[in-house]
């Protein structure tokens, strides 16, 4: 059934089958689809177009709505991060102990802004709002691990 | 040599992790048990020793420190780094721990210790009750919901038991978004079988057999202890098809968020997890009624459930017995920002603001002056001085065009621009907005505009300003337009010198 699809949105049987995996594993689940994002983007590291219509197929939904879904969150991407994934938190708790200052400066450092990738394929620079952090701010997660009180010589020996 | 070390996230951000390797080669045979946190996150990594008299605390520990710690074998009272007896640290003297008693005092996934230090027992008495009595407990304990909103807690639930269907659910609120707030993620991370001994408890009572957390992706410390929790929770029959042999069946599975500030709204949470878009539905039906999939729900959030093994095993009295005015037993505080001791205080309702900022949160880091106060997140008012007497209490500050919200404090010293600060709650709600109602998704882009001009100097717009957050305030359908104005309007009545910008030349 994915024959009349567009071009770029054609799995290829090594992608269809792990998708189809994937899906095997989550069948029978209430509410299925936030757990396949989730399973698919730690797979693959993003949402590869292709495995969406196969998403949609084994769910009932439509291209469209699995697209509208995984669009409204901040965590899926279309794309590939880089090798690493830096998270700067913008939120009140960490403006008030320079949070603002602490992400222009690694905005300049990485030449890159929010949602970028450095050109050499080495860093993500992503905003999240509050880590939880907020009493040892500002703060930052690299690749999932938490850094306190972050200042921009941490953080860019951290990325390096 | 028993030593207690934090493995929160808090800890972790400050080196505990690196800590506990230098502990591992300096004193290689000492028993070291990872715990959560005890709330002092200034003092992080904390480093506990037992002794006869009691833990002794020894804080902040950095790496450098661990050699000259272990030096004679056990860390001496005369170092430095000593604090003396945990227990006898005026922050934890001065709290009442009701809902964090066992945070940082115990292995977090050690069912047996979680029962030698009180729990269970909740859950025990709750089984020999009827569904109508357990209700009836939570009721008179008045506590309310600590998500925010503050509704009767009793009341939801006895709504969700009188709903006649085939399946019910309780579903956990662990999107715990707010900036400033961390008390949801300290508790799952620290004490993780009191929000599931609490989730069991509330499935008794409305007589619920499925539990769901939906819990941030932001937290994944939190998610590895809670998925960690289930697991052994459901291996030694607390869990599973008869909860503690009962015959009566609970279990529960953590769902994890995808980074979206408004799925912490109820309604959004439950589109989100039925694998909708998260948009917030319109309010009736009531969730209580047709909540996840249509069916009864009871959606709490993680400190209300977290609170209801306390009040089941020491009774409603005891729990209503603190608090203030129709604010009844404790909250915790999360004490946040720009502060010299910044954490969780767990106290009953009724300290002012002032004790809270001035005195137990010791003033600003900086050492400037405190010049705002946000309280309850990024829809929280903020508070100038001139406030600072309002207790804290979901009346006192409603009272006072703010709301206490999930308690988190966060303060500001006197170089905060609160023009600024009000614009990043317009841009906040724009990038937040689900999009569904109007004045949310327009009100916030054109909130940005008109402050944009307020900066500029241009004429005539606050009174556009003070326009379109009544239209916010009064059209939209959830909290997050609705309660943005909170923050703006607050900037801008208490600190209207920061919105009167000289024009400039164009």
């Amino acid at each position: 059934m994915t024959a009349d699809l567009p071009e770029g949105l054609q799995a290829d049987e090594g992608l269809a089958t792990e998708i189809r995996a994937l899906l095997a594993e989550h069948a029978g689940r209430e509410g299925p689809l936030l757990p396949i994002l989730h399973a698919v983007q730690a797979r693959f590291g993003h949402l590869p177009a292709p495995a969406l219509p196969l998403i949609a197929a084994a769910l009932g939904l439509s291209r469209a709505e699995i697209h509208g879904i995984a669009s409204f969150y901040h965590d899926f991407r279309e794309l590939p991060a880089g090798r690493h994934v830096l998270k700067l938190c913008r939120a009140e708790a960490c403006q008030a102990v320079g949070g603002v200052a602490l992400a222009e400066t690694m905005r300049r450092t990485l030449g890159i802004d929010w949602g970028e990738t450095t050109p050499d394929g080495r860093v993500t620079l992503e905003p999240v709002f509050c880590l939880g952090l907020c009493a040892c701010g500002p703060a930052a997660m690299l690749d999932g691990t938490v850094i306190g009180r972050a200042t921009p010589d941490r953080l860019t020996e951290a990325v390096a | 040599m028993r030593l207690f070390l934090s493995q929160d996230a808090a800890a972790k951000a400050l080196g505990a992790e690196q800590v506990a390797e230098a502990i591992r080669a300096a004193a290689p045979t000492a028993e070291v048990v990872r715990t959560g946190s005890r709330g002092m996150v200034w003092l992080e990594p904390l480093l506990e020793v037992e002794t006869s008299a009691g833990r002794i605390a020894f804080g902040p520990v950095a790496v450098a420190d661990v050699p000259g710690l272990f030096a004679d074998g056990v860390p001496a009272p005369d170092h430095p780094r000593c604090l003396g007896l945990t227990e006898e640290l005026p922050w934890m003297k001065r709290q009442t721990r009701l809902t964090f008693a066992r945070c940082g005092v115990i292995d977090p996934l050690d069912l047996a210790a979680y029962e030698a230090e009180g729990g269970l027992a909740g859950l025990r008495r709750a089984l020999e009750m009827t569904p109508a009595e357990i209700v009836a407990e939570v009721t008179d304990s008045g506590l309310r919901g600590r998500g925010g909103a503050g509704f009767p807690t009793g009341i939801k639930w006895n709504t969700v038991l009188g709903a006649q269907a085939e399946r019910k659910y309780i579903v956990c609120n662990a999107d715990e978004g707010d900036s400033g707030t961390f008390a949801d993620r300290m508790l799952m991370e620290g004490d993780p079988f009191c929000l599931i001994e609490g989730m069991a408890i509330a499935g008794l009572a409305v007589e619920a057999s499925t539990g769901f957390i939906y819990l941030r992706s932001e937290y994944p410390d939190a998610i590895r202890t809670m998925q960690a929790a289930v697991v052994a929770a459901r291996a030694s029959g607390l869990l599973g098809p008869s909860v503690l042999g009962s015959g009566r069946a609970f279990d529960m599975e953590i769902r994890v968020g995808a980074g979206a500030y408004v799925c912490g709204e109820e309604t959004s949470l439950l589109n989100s997890l039925e694998g909708r878009r998260p948009v917030v539905r319109a309010k009736p039906p009531l969730p209580a009624l047709q909540g996840l999939f249509g069916r009864p729900t009871v959606v709490n959030n993680v400190i209300t459930l977290a609170s209801v093994p306390v009040i089941l095993a020491r009774g409603a009295a005891f729990y209503a017995g603190f608090g203030l005015g129709r604010s009844r037993g404790t909250m915790p505080l999360q004490i946040a920002g720009n502060v010299q001791y910044g954490g969780l205080f767990e106290a009953g309702f009724g300290l002012t603001l002032s004790e809270v900022v001035d005195d137990i949160a010791g003033g600003t880091a900086s050492g400037r002056p405190v010049k705002a106060v946000q309280v309850g997140g990024p829809l929280g008012a903020y508070f100038p001085r001139a406030l600072f007497d309002t207790p804290f209490g979901y009346e006192d500050y409603a009272a006072r065009d703010g709301l206490i919200g999930h308690a988190g404090i966060v303060v500001f010293d006197d170089t905060a621009d609160m023009l600024t600060q009000a614009r990043f709650a317009m841009e906040f709600c724009a990038v937040e907005s689900c999009g569904k109602c109007t004045p949310c998704r327009i009100g916030a882009v054109r909130g940005v505009e008109v402050l944009d001009r307020v900066t500029r100097g241009e004429p005539g717009q606050i009174e556009l300003l003070q326009d379109l957050c009544e239209t916010m305030r009064f059209g939209s359908l959830c909290a997050l337009g609705g309660f943005t104005p909170y923050p703006v309007l607050s900037a801008l009545s208490h600190f209207p010198d920061d919105f009167a910008r000289e024009r400039k030349a164009a």
